[in-house]
């Protein structure tokens, strides 16, 4: 049964995988990402660790694959232009996939794993999420702090990046108002009759 | 019944082909920088499938502990580089990378 | 340690001090503190050094010849060399010249320098050169001797650049240097080839010799076995051979090794004492100051080769083809020079010719065996070559260091006292007196002895020696005079070009005077006398140029010459005055003799310093060699003055009754004027052949070999093929990014396959 659902969704994560690379068009290249995300959080789960599934689904799709369609959608781009090129490279880009999964597969078949002896996604604890969080609060502390001040400098840096000023939009200083004093608003002359200022 | 268990075998392998599209992605989109990055976050996808995999295989919850950090590593690594092709786009009115040879001096 | 060899010490080291003390401290002393210094120690050491030498030559109780060893320097093998003083007469005959010409030449520059503003510095350097001379004859070994010997060539150049701001003064100095470093390989060459032999032989006692520790170098070890014929071994050769007997192949001839030695040395001895071939630098040399040029260019350094063949007399007196060679060269360059010095207008450069062709006269003395003669020659020489130079540098001081002697005339009159005392110069180097008796000039003795000695002697090359000599005398007698006439009689010549070249430091000159050339109604020069304490040390030379030939020839020649000299030299070879001489004064017990010359009856040989001397009377010696004792003719012993007399008739007539002759001769340039006013165009062909040969072969290997080859492989090659690569790799560095990741992956599929296939094995 397991094995069934397996092979269903490793099947939708390869193909969308592949079609996230050969689309034409960026938005279906992002929604085909945000299916192989969907699946691949299934396979997860299929091994029981579901915190990571959910992770995957709440960071990648909710976020990253947002943040993708976002940009994609925002920027005003030729698409098809950037395509041109794309069977230059695809002999290459085969032949080196295929060398890659070639290696990757002798590696595989020539290493012995202990898999499947110790079949346990959650050990130690009921659930996976109690798992996890037995260790990531106390062993991993630093480890956590750490992502999260990675995440908070990655925030800043493209709140950074993308920020710029614009002094052609009038905006409303409310400091510089209330802080205004007579005199640097209003003058008094002396007007004589018939000379002007 | 040994063939019908799910195995370890079973996700490595699924990861190994995410990786090689992953790879083969970067290859043949090599104009379009969105789908770089696309092709980026497979490739730490089928690291984390894999993380994942050895962990629970192995009864250790510590490859999941290392998954979300690759997921956050992930995540900050997509939100500056999209900042960066924005800012590039703002600059340049384009994103074809073809075109970025400033580092050639 | 005795007063003597305080004294010794103090004459050798002193202006070594001096010169340091002056020339590093120069900013604290000042001029006047730095001449004060010098000055004062070494008249402090010519006093000295003329005690020592009244002490040994005239107190008739020389004191035995000795070493004092003042700190070891090498000690190699057999290669041992102290820093020495040997005492011998030699040594104090040179100390005694080189101190007291230093002293008198060191008063001289006070006035003669008095206006020029490195006047510190120049002090210093002749004080380092009075050191490193008097290192050079003190010296026990052939190494310390060396090292004198480029000590007086570095003062000798530093002094000839002295105004350095003079492009020719520079050129001089470096002439002179690097004339003189082809005479020092020679040198360095023949101490090598001595080192090469004089190695001890196995199973030979070398104490019989009179050697207490054999050394290669130390003169008491190369001569005790060149004089015995010890047997020695060669490096290199399988036996042991007597040292006269040695050959061996250098530069693939054959040679006898005594006799390459002796060659290589008097090689050195050529280029320091401006021998033919070598003399092309001591004319240009006189662009120093002139007491540079009497102190080191007359008196003291240009004798040094002199000197080292006498010293080395013991190998060149059994050496036949190496005094044969010394004979010729010294006759032609004493030939030589004369005719050139006819036709010179400089007055320094007449009297550099001069000295070249005195140095003539004292080495065909040495290669005929006269040794000496030569170092007695050398000895008056001094005095009155030092007394030329500085009468002419009174004169050019007073002429406004005008130095061509067509621009002087009528300077007598204005410069009595000079003219005086060149007067005894000139009468001392064409050695005037009369024949047949002791009374002349210091040159007398000692140029005639030695004309004399080249007639008397059985060598092949004597005849030739003798005329050449012959011819030489008239020839001094003719442009010595010349010089005294177109300097000091007639009227003024004023040099209406206005040239002022010359003018070494007319920036610096503090004088008042007219420089103007016009010529007085009275056809006098408008010359001053120089100041007094340029004038005390003329006087002094003079009476040494009086003086030094009677005085001393019984020391040098004669009567005492075997007290005197102890063997320093040897003396057996000697013509004239040998022990097989015309005219014996071989033995100790000559000195009761009659201190007459020509003593027919004078007592035959002994070995010198025999102690067999009581016996030299037996009859049966003076049979033995009463057939070598011939007088010599008496055409021979008046030839010298006859043709001095000649010489100055013929300058009388040229220069005094008809001097439109000799410029009208040398206006119409006739080949023979030509020819000896260029010198015999030694420089001309010196410059095509080695300056432009050197500068041919150096464009050669500069543009060639440099720049194609060592450069064109070298770092042209390097930076060229660097380049070239660079700049294909920086098309591989394409600078877009995604080439990188492509690389980057391929790589790591590629190192995985790697890794694995290595693996698999």
């Amino acid at each position: 049964m397991a094995l069934i659902a397996f092979y269903i969704l490793s099947t939708i994560v390869v193909l969308s995988a592949l079609f996230v690379v050969a689309a034409r068009n960026p938005v279906h290249s992002v929604l085909w990402l945000i299916l192989a995300f969907f699946t691949s959080a299934g396979l997860l789960v299929l091994i029981g660790a579901e915190f990571l599934a959910m992770l995957l689904v709440v960071v990648y799709v909710g976020a990253v694959a947002v943040l993708f369609l976002f940009v994609v959608m925002m920027l005003d781009i030729d698409f098809t232009e950037l395509k041109q090129g794309f069977q230059n490279y695809l002999v290459v880009g085969v032949l080196v996939a295929l060398a890659l999964l070639a290696e990757i597969g002798i590696v595989a078949a020539a290493a012995t794993f202990g898999g499947g002896a110790q079949f346990n996604a959650s050990p130690g604890a009921a659930t996976n999420a109690e798992a996890l969080s037995q260790v990531l609060y106390t062993d991993y502390l630093l480890l956590f702090q750490m992502s999260g001040i990675v995440l908070l400098v990655a925030m800043m840096g493209a709140i950074v990046l993308t920020l710029r000023s614009r002094p052609s939009v009038k905006r409303q200083n409310i400091a510089e108002q209330t802080g205004r004093k007579r005199k640097d608003a209003v003058e008094l002359k002396d007007v004589r009759p018939g000379q002007g200022i | 019944m040994a063939g019908l268990e799910l195995t370890l075998g079973h996700y490595l392998a699924v990861s190994a082909a995410l990786f090689t599209i992953g790879v083969f992605g970067i290859f043949v989109n090599r104009k379009n920088i969105i789908v770089i990055l696309m092709s980026i976050e497979l490739i730490l996808l089928s690291v984390n499938i894999n993380l994942v995999a050895f962990s629970v295989f192995n009864g250790t919850i510590i490859g999941q502990v290392f998954a979300m950090l690759v997921l956050t590593v992930a995540a900050a690594e997509a939100a500056v580089g999209l900042a960066i092709l924005v800012v590039y786009f703002r600059n340049r009115g384009e994103i074809a990378v073809e075109d970025v040879n400033v580092l050639h001096g | 340690m005795t007063f003597q060899e305080i004294a010794a010490i103090f004459i050798v080291l002193a202006p070594g001090i001096a010169a340091a003390v002056s020339g590093l401290g120069q900013r604290f002393l000042g001029d006047k503190g730095s001449m004060a210094v010098t000055t004062t120690i070494v008249i402090a050491a010519a006093l000295l050094a003329a005690w020592q030498f009244f002490a040994w030559s005239l107190g008739g109780q020389a004191g035995a010849a000795h070493t004092i060893v003042l700190s070891r320097w090498f000690n190699v093998g057999t290669f041992i060399a102290d820093w020495a003083i040997r005492i011998d007469a030699l040594s104090v005959t040179m100390m005694f010249v080189v101190t007291s010409v230093s002293a008198i030449v060191h008063t001289y520059s006070i006035g003669y320098m008095s206006d020029d503003p490195h006047r510190a510095r120049f002090f210093a350097y002749l004080s380092l050169f009075t050191f490193a001379m008097l290192m050079l004859v003190t010296s026990d070994n052939f190494i310390q001797l060396f090292f004198g010997w480029e000590g007086v060539g570095l003062a000798s150049y530093l002094l000839i650049g002295f105004w350095y701001r003079k492009a020719s003064a520079n050129s001089a100095a470096i002439k002179a240097f690097v004339v003189n470093r082809v005479g020092d390989f020679g040198f360095a060459l023949g101490i090598m080839a001595l080192v090469f032999m004089i190695q001890p032989a196995a199973g030979v006692d070398y104490t019989q010799f009179g050697i207490a520790q054999f050394s290669s170098i130390k003169f008491d070890t190369v001569f005790a076995i060149v004089s015995h014929n010890a047997p020695i071994q060669v490096i290199g050769q399988a036996a042991a051979t007597p040292i006269q007997s040695v050959t061996f192949d250098f530069l693939g001839v054959h040679v006898w090794g005594l006799e390459m030695a002796a060659i290589l040395l008097f090689i050195g001895a050529m280029g320091k004492s401006a021998q033919f071939f070598l003399h092309t630098w001591l004319p240009d040399a006189m662009e120093g100051p002139t007491p540079v040029s009497a102190l080191i260019h007359a008196a003291t350094m240009v004798t040094a080769g002199v000197f080292l063949v006498c010293r080395a007399s013991p190998i060149f007196s059994v050496c036949e083809v190496a005094s044969n060679v010394v004979t010729v060269v010294g006759a032609v360059t004493c030939l030589f020079a004369a005719t050139v010095g006819l036709a010179q207008n400089d007055i320094k450069r007449v009297v550099a010719y001069s000295t070249c062709s005195q140095l003539g006269y004292m080495f065909f003395a040495a290669g005929l065996g006269a040794y000496g003669a030569a170092m007695f020659h050398l000895f008056t020489h001094a005095f009155f070559k030092a007394l030329l130079f500085l009468g002419a540098g009174s004169v050019i001081h007073g002429m406004h260091h005008e130095q061509d002697m067509r621009f002087m005339g009528g300077v007598r009159q204005p410069m009595m006292f000079t003219w005086v005392m060149m007067l005894i110069g000139t009468l001392a180097l064409i050695g005037f007196g009369i024949p047949g008796t002791d009374i002349g000039f210091a040159g007398f003795f000692s140029k005639d002895a030695i004309i004399e000695t080249a007639f008397a002697s059985d060598s092949d090359f004597g005849p030739f020696a003798f005329w050449c000599s012959i011819s030489a005398a008239l020839l001094t007698s003719f442009y010595s005079w010349r010089l005294m006439f177109m300097t000091f009689e007639g009227r003024y010549r004023p040099n209406t070009h206005a040239h002022h070249d010359d003018h070494a430091h007319a920036d610096d000159h503090g004088h008042g005077h007219d420089h103007g050339h016009h010529a007085p109604k009275d056809g006098r020069a408008p010359a001053h006398e120089s100041p007094r304490i340029m004038l005390v040390p003329l006087l002094l030379l003079a009476i040494g140029a009086v003086l030094a030939g009677v005085l001393f020839k019984p020391q040098f020649l004669t009567t005492n010459a075997d007290h005197f000299w102890q063997g320093a030299i040897v003396r057996e070879s000697d013509p004239m005055y040998g022990p097989h001489g015309v005219h014996p004064f071989g033995a100790a017990t000559a000195t009761h003799a009659p201190a007459t010359e020509h003593a027919a009856q004078a007592a035959p040989a002994a070995e010198h310093g025999a102690p067999a001397a009581a016996d030299a009377h037996a009859p049966a010696a003076e049979g033995a060699h009463a057939e070598a004792h011939h007088e010599l003719p008496a055409w021979v012993i008046w030839a010298p003055f006859i043709v001095t007399m000649t010489g100055f008739v013929g300058a009388v007539i040229f220069y005094l009754l008809a001097p439109s002759v000799p410029r009208r001769m040398a206006e119409n340039g006739g080949p023979m004027h030509t020819f000896l006013s260029h010198k015999w165009y030694f420089d001309e062909i010196y410059n095509f052949i080695f300056v432009k040969g050197t500068a041919l072969l150096g464009d050669l290997f500069w543009k060639v070999g440099d720049k194609k080859i060592i450069d064109g492989l070298g770092p042209d090659g390097v930076t060229g093929v660097t380049k070239a690569g660079a700049s294909g790799l920086s098309k591989l560095h394409t600078g877009y990014i995604f080439h990188y990741a492509f690389v980057v992956l391929i790589s790591a599929v590629v190192f995985v396959a790697f890794v694995m296939l290595g693996q698999g094995r």
